[in-house]
């Protein structure tokens, strides 16, 4: 082979991907030192932020291993405590959601809290008292009545009754104890639109609430966020004779928009690899055969982190990273890393 | 070209069209009928809707058999008094009442005969006109009984009801009706299938060498069957009345054909290998020196078996002979004023048959051709049960006004009226016991049916279409030939070749295919007529030389002879051609059958036949112009029909039939045209996508599974109160639809859900089919589901003046509720929302200690004390708890308070669910999986389920991936794509919205790890398939006991989940253990953990005794004691009790 393969590439080919583990670690590859040391590490180590709105995030860890790179994906999934309702107490429900059903979609609903002032719940425990400390009380009562003054002829249930369709934005949250001064700005749902039931005159929902820690291991409710991944950067490399002509638009159209360019002189070069879906499209046609090279960096980690607006995705990677951190000193404690 | 811009541009397209030469066509060059001529199908299935053939046998029972019925059964007349009479003018049914005579409202809607568990029935009234002393009189609207009435039958109160009103009236507009509500419960008439009445069978038995010519006549009054058949090389008449076998030649002749040369020509012809065969039966009947027809009838006489009742005159032979072939023989035709000659014919012709089947073996009839079967539907079955039940009721009737009659000199004159009301619960009751039992019994006949009804399957909305559309076999299911169970190529486009059973009645349960039709019975006189007008030589006057000679067409109209044609093509054309124009009905149906030189017109019910399109001169009639009106609403299914744009054929017509399937393959011979080839298959096969591309037994494994799946049964599912309904949480219509999912409005009722499917391998807990879910979608609400199970109470009056009663809650000395009463509220019924626990009481019942002997004198007086009831209440049962979904406090039909309450779970998936793609492909959940463990794809993406790849090879199913790769296309697109048989989305479309996307053509997407982090080696087939969740859950099937109950007779553990029985060691386990010689563990298994029982054994006499004392020996010595298993110990009893002694031999066993 003519040219040296980078040796943090994943290759990847028609059929199969290739090289998907790291090698750094001592004689791998003969002559070459690819062992793990802190000052490299440290050199390497690189954070981008590609984007951070108040739902979504994206941004590029660089330089880590797949394992540390999944440990902060895993985490984020199911190791951050969340606040989400686990009690709910009917009062009353004649709406026709039966009673499980509407406690398992209240359950769901993302509550925007910052769960650090609350304290575990001992769910075990059968004396364990609710306290105002690790538990936030919500309230939900809707009831529907016929609209008198609809308009004639409309078959529009909205507004043919009130509170045809009672929404999250229809729980109350109801402070106990010191919980006013925690949370000045209150407890409600991150989404104020979730349909929770719909009623018909007559129907009535009354019920209480009662949401405590949790962590998504234990149920999806839990997961602060909707997901969280990550992706590896992908790198295309046009190799030997420039491909022109027509045959560089046919390139074109076999990535994502963005990602090939075609330059002044007729070539087909690649602009944005990042853009890349993967789609393996070019490898599809024999003209392409041996003119490129598909593949992904193997520590340049591309992760999306889609909040469910109870924290932010930034805080939620950093309570990622702090977990972990707790996690490794206690391995460091009883000194199990061994 | 046109015909596609003709589908957007009504208007552009016509313009085109008016062109002398467009795009290089003529005018008068073919132009393609637009894509959409499936839109008829729609407009089809609208009119009929998808149980139109119970419906139209129904309505045609309660509209005109019904009347024929009474018209034939219309006057009782009185033994005794020959003044007396009574003629019934007229019958029709009403409409659905209440029975309760004092209710304020007496109109019943179905759904309150399912929660009161009434009959859902209409009165039938009667118009009767008798004699009253002197005077005639006339009285209408008699009421003589109640018929259970169809649901959306013309006398159902649900007929032309918008959605809407359904709603009001609590039903589900897209239920499809078609069943009867007797006692509460949705009983269907199931279609069934029998060989056809009054038509030539010819069969053979090569290896005997018999041939036979055989015919099931049935009337009203009777139903027979004669044979015609070889014996010897010589034939036969046989018939089951007739003692003995009548040669042919003596029996036409006592049908008056006294001469051998009419003989000859009536069944020969002029054709010398025929006459060969046949002149060997001449020399038969002159050897018996029978030369009249008086020798020849009186001969038949002395042959019959007579079953005379002691009343009657002894007849003499001759009589006896008129009397059984004017009667029993050849039934269906009838004889009027001892004129045979048409009865001859029928005979002479089924011989011609036998004759010509002699010569060539070849020209036998098949049993299973569809074309000669006929479809026995509710009406016809009806029809039978209401003739049987009505003449019962004049016979009672007339017996009991002879009762009255009779006496010389009454008090008041006599009203006949008042003895008819008498009886009318007969009709009544008989017509729900049959319904309700499903064992037509009908003594006419002496028919004995059981299994005719069935309960109306509700575990999905598919069961219920599916049993709607079933039609079962009247053939055994132990017989071991597989030609009744084979697939049948007349099968096409009639019935579906999926769907079917497993197992024992595999084949022999039918489903009907979607586009079909059944036709009901068409007045036979107007075609008589017509086919005379159309130019037929009429019977009466032409012999057996004109009938059969060469060029001659006989005509038959349903099996008999009518008379013959010279012209059949014509003729046939000619027919046609009026049928089309709408002049005669459009179920008529004409073939010939030039084996047969016959032309058969069939008018008669119970044939299946479906709609085709026209083709004339190679064009189909139907044009876009048609689909554009029938899109615009301006034409429906019924235009299309009276245009003689289409037309329905039944199976027999089909064969003088050329018919395409698509536009583009019409020759100059085609005939018809084909409007949608994905209607060969059921309403049930129609849920599978791409069902071409799979193998055939997995499109009917998917038949079987699709009935079980858990989903949305009816719009009023919360409304209904059934034994065991499953319903689904969150169902979805799927990704990939087909248009039989629109049709059958799958979409609107669906049972199953999207699922995100990643076919890979992963954690060994997914062999052998078992799936891979993931928990934070079963978090979600993934696969979950309701099992909603009803307890019925009654509260019985008895005769005493007793009745059961709903006692209070019984509390505790702080005034609490006892546990067990927690849930109960002060009317001893349980409150709606509330926990049941295992143990807990949920209607507390109490019954009256005394409830047979008369309470007077006992208690004194009505104020029964406490101690006069014990507690009776229904516990709760279940290691699981339910929650109080419903309770139901109302009447039944015999005014008893009946309390309903029903018992609602909430299940989410656990391991061991079974589940089930729609392409026969199913799987226990085996691992219930993290989310952060799943693999997840670039887009963050992680699977609901991951499927193990083996799956595939063996099945090939390829359905299955090409409905993952159109979901996954529809996903990413936005749009639902279609899988319908023979069309649908194309996959390479598929796969060009998939590059579109940034997604692989192949479906195949790169996936991380989600243990390890690192990226998988191998690219995933990885999108949305649709996944049913099947009834069979482990909540309701796992067992296992340590100590439990014993039955008492044997004292082993009881068997069964629901017994909470043991496990058993069975016999190949035993074996085992034997062969292993693990004796003590045998002992154990067997005998202590099962039965063991201590007996004392006298040594001296070897019997058992009791206490140490040996009751035979009367001593003590040498009583041992012995443990045995009591099941032993019984054998040895009863032994004795049939005076063997069993005598145990004791020996140290060291």
């Amino acid at each position: 082979m003519a040219e040296k393969k980078p040796r943090n590439r994943v290759g990847i080919e028609a059929d199969r991907v290739t090289d998907v583990s790291s090698t750094d670690f001592p004689g791998y590859y003969p002559g070459e030192d690819h062992s793990w040391n802190l000052e490299k590490f440290q050199e390497n180590l690189k954070i981008h932020i590609e984007y951070i709105s108040e739902l979504n995030a994206e941004f590029d860890l660089i330089g880590v291993d797949a394992s540390i790179a999944n440990a902060f994906r895993r985490i984020m999934i199911s190791e951050i405590p969340t606040l989400a309702i686990e009690y709910v107490y009917i009062e009353n429900n004649t709406s026709i959601i039966q009673d499980e059903v509407l406690a398992h979609r209240l359950g769901l609903i993302p509550l925007k809290a910052n769960p650090d002032y609350l304290r575990w719940f001992k769910k075990d425990d059968p004396d364990f008292e609710p306290t105002d400390y690790d538990t936030v009380v919500l309230q939900l009562s809707a009831k529907c009545t016929a609209n008198p003054n609809a308009p004639e002829g409309t078959t529009d249930p909205k507004l043919l009754y009130n509170n045809a369709h009672v929404y999250a934005r229809d729980i109350v949250y109801e402070p106990q104890g010191r919980q006013s001064e925690w949370f000045p700005e209150g407890i409600a749902a991150t989404n104020p639109d979730i349909l929770i039931a719909k009623l018909r005159p007559g129907q009535e929902i009354d019920l209480t609430m009662h949401c405590i820690l949790g962590i998504g291991q234990d149920h999806a409710k839990f997961s602060p966020v909707a997901t969280a991944s990550y992706r590896l950067l992908p790198t295309i490399d046009i190799i030997g004779e420039p491909i022109t002509g027509e045959l560089a638009k046919k390139f074109r159209s076999c990535f994502p928009k963005g990602v090939i360019s075609i330059n002044s002189k007729g070539e087909a070069v690649v602009k944005d690899a990042r853009k890349d879906t993967v789609s393996r499209e070019v490898l599809r046609h024999p003209e392409f055969e041996g003119r490129v090279r598909l593949g992904r960096q193997r520590d340049h980690f591309i992760y999306t982190v889609e909040s469910t607006g109870a924290m932010t995705p930034d805080e939620i990677f950093l309570k990622s990273v702090q977990l972990l951190k707790k996690k490794c000193q206690i391995l460091r404690k009883f000194n199990l890393a061994a | 070209m046109a015909a596609k811009s003709s589908g957007a541009h009504p208007d552009s397209s016509f313009n085109d069209l008016l062109q002398p030469v467009y795009h290089g066509k003529g005018l008068s060059d073919p132009i393609k009928t637009a894509e959409d001529k499936w839109l008829l199908l729609p407009a089809f299935l609208k009119i009929k809707g998808l149980v139109k053939q119970h419906l139209d046998s129904f309505n045609y029972f309660v509209n005109v058999d019904i009347k024929k019925i009474v018209k034939a059964n219309e006057k009782v007349v009185s033994d005794v008094d020959p003044e007396f009479y009574l003629k019934y003018l007229d019958i029709r049914v009403g409409m659905p009442q209440r029975k309760e005579q004092n209710s304020l409202n007496t109109n019943i809607h179905p759904h309150e005969c399912r929660l009161r568990d009434l009959t859902y029935a209409a009165p039938i009234f009667v118009d009767v006109e008798y004699t009253r002393g002197k005077k005639i009189v006339v009285r209408k609207g008699l009421e003589i009984g109640r018929m259970p009435i169809m649901l959306r039958s013309a006398r159902c109160v649900l007929t032309g009801k918008n959605e809407q009103e359904m709603a009001t009236l609590m039903e589900c507009p897209l239920d499809p009706g078609g069943y009867f509500i007797v006692n509460g419960t949705e009983k269907v008439i199931l279609v069934q299938e029998q060989l056809s009445k009054n038509r030539i069978i010819v069969e053979a038995d090569e290896k005997k060498g018999i041939f036979q010519a055989s015919v099931t006549s049935s009337t009203h009054e009777r139903k027979s069957k004669t044979y015609i058949l070889t014996k010897h090389n010589k034939i036969y008449l046989k018939h089951n009345s007739i003692a003995e076998d009548i040669p042919i030649v003596l029996a036409l002749k006592a049908c008056g054909i006294p001469s051998d040369l009419e003989i000859l020509q009536l069944v020969a012809g002029s054709d010398l290998r025929y006459q060969e065969v046949f002149s060997i039966n001449m020399e038969e009947c002159a050897k018996l020196n029978i030369f009249t027809q008086q020798q020849a009838l009186e001969y038949i006489g002395s042959k019959v078996k007579t079953s005379r009742r002691p009343m009657s005159p002894r007849l003499t032979p001759l009589q006896e002979g008129i009397e059984a072939l004017a009667n029993t023989v050849i039934a269906h035709i009838s004889v009027n004023d001892l004129d045979f000659r048409e009865k001859a014919i029928y005979m002479a012709i089924m011989t011609r048959r036998v004759v010509m089947a002699m010569v060539n073996p070849q020209l036998v009839d098949d049993r299973d051709y569809v074309g000669n079967k006929r479809l026995e539907l509710a009406g016809q079955l009806l029809s039978l049960l209401f003739e049987d039940l009505f003449k019962k009721f004049n016979q009672d009737f007339k017996t009991s006004i002879d009762k009255v009659l009779k006496k010389p000199n009454r008090t008041s004159e006599f009203d006949a009226l008042m003895n008819i009301t008498i009886h009318s619960n007969n009709i009544t009751t008989g017509m729900n016991r049959a319904i309700s039992t499903g064992n037509w019994s009908l003594k006419r006949f002496k028919m004995e049916r059981a299994g005719v009804t069935h309960v109306l399957s509700r575990l999905s909305y598919i069961s219920a279409l599916g049993m709607m559309t079933r039609i079962s076999s009247q053939f055994e299911k132990t017989r071991k030939v597989s030609g009744p169970r084979a697939l049948q190529p007349s099968q096409f486009g009639m019935l579906c070749p999926s769907d079917t059973p497993e197992g024992e009645a595999c084949g022999l349960v039918k489903n009907l295919a979607l586009m079909t039709h059944i036709t009901t019975d068409d007045e036979e006189e107007p075609i008589k007529r017509l086919v005379h007008v159309l130019g037929a030589e009429g019977i009466s006057t032409i012999t057996g030389h004109e009938l059969h000679a060469p060029g001659a067409y006989g005509i038959f109209l349903n099996g008999t002879l009518l008379g013959i044609t010279r012209t059949p093509i014509k003729f046939v054309q000619r027919f046609r051609s009026l049928r089309r124009k709408g002049r005669v009905s459009a179920f008529i149906s004409l073939n010939v059958n030039h084996h047969h030189k016959a032309v058969h017109i069939a008018t008669d019910g119970g044939r299946i036949c479906r709609p085709l399109i026209i083709v004339e001169k190679s064009k189909s009639l139907v044009t876009p112009k048609h689909i554009e009106a029938l899109k615009e609403g301006r034409m429906v299914f019924d235009d299309f029909l009276k245009k003689g744009l289409v037309e329905y054929l039944d199976v027999n017509e089909e064969n003088d039939c050329m018919i395409a399937i698509y536009e583009h393959q019409i020759t100059k011979n085609t005939t018809h045209l084909e409007i949608e080839p994905f209607t060969v298959l059921g309403a049930v096969a129609g849920l599978i996508p791409y069902p071409h591309h799979n193998q055939s037994p997995r499109n009917t494994y998917q038949c079987a599974m699709g009935k079980q799946a858990i989903g949305a049964i009816a719009y009023n599912q919360l409304q209904r109160i059934d034994t065991l309904l499953y319903l689904m949480v969150y169902p979805q219509q799927p990704m990939v639809k087909t248009r039989t999912i629109e049709l059958i409005q799958y979409d609107k009722l669906p049972a199953g859900q999207n699922a995100t499917v990643a076919v890979m391998s992963y954690s060994g807990y997914d062999i052998e089919d078992a799936l891979v879910l993931n928990k934070a979608s079963i978090d979600r609400g993934f696969g979950r589901c309701q099992v909603l199970r009803k307890n019925t109470t009654t509260l019985k009056r008895y005769s005493n003046q007793t009745h059961d009663r709903l006692d209070g809650i019984k509390k505790d000395q702080e005034g609490n509720p006892i546990y067990k009463h927690a849930i109960l509220e002060n009317d001893g019924l349980p409150g709606v929302g509330e926990q049941v626990v295992n143990g807990m009481v949920y209607v507390n019942k109490q019954v009256p200690t005394n409830a047979s002997d008369s309470m007077l004198g006992t208690s004194g007086g009505p104020t029964a004390s406490a101690d006069d009831y014990k507690d009776s209440p229904v516990v709760y049962k279940n290691p699981e708890p339910s929650y109080i979904d419903k309770v139901l406090l109302t009447a039944s039909e015999s005014e008893q308070p009946l309390v309903k309450v029903l018992l609602r779970q909430t299940r989410r998936p656990e391991l061991g669910d079974k589940f089930s793609s729609r392409h026969g492909q199913k799987g226990v959940c085996g691992i219930i999986v993290q989310q952060e463990d799943m693999p997840f794809s670039d887009s963050g993406v992680c699977p609901d389920i991951i499927m193990n790849p083996h799956g595939f090879p063996s099945r090939m199913t390829v359905g299955k991936m090409i409905e993952l790769v159109s979901g996954k296309a529809g996903v990413v697109d936005g749009s639902l794509q279609y899988g319908t048989a023979f069309g649908g989305s194309k996959l390479e479309d598929m796969s060009k919205i998939l590059i579109e996307k940034g997604y692989s053509y192949s479906g195949k997407d790169m996936l991380t790890s989600g243990v390890s982090g690192e990226c998988l080696q191998a690219y995933i087939f990885f999108g949305p398939i649709y996944y049913q969740k099947l009834k069979h859950m482990v909540l309701d099937k796992m067992h296992a006991r340590a100590r439990g109950p014993r039955a008492v007779l044997t004292r082993q553990p009881t068997e069964g989940r629901s017994r909470d029985g043991g496990l058993r060691l069975g016999e190949m386990e035993r074996d085992c253990l034997i062969a292993y010689g693990a004796s003590q563990l045998l002992l154990e298994r067997l005998m202590l953990s099962s039965d063991a029982f201590e007996v004392d054994v006298c040594g001296e006499c070897g019997l058992m005794g009791y206490n140490g004392w040996c009751t035979t020996c009367k001593s003590a010595k040498n009583v041992y004691k012995l443990t045995i298993p009591y099941a032993a110990k019984l054998l040895f009893q009863e032994l004795l009790s049939m005076n063997v002694a069993p005598r145990l031999k004791l020996a140290d066993a060291f």
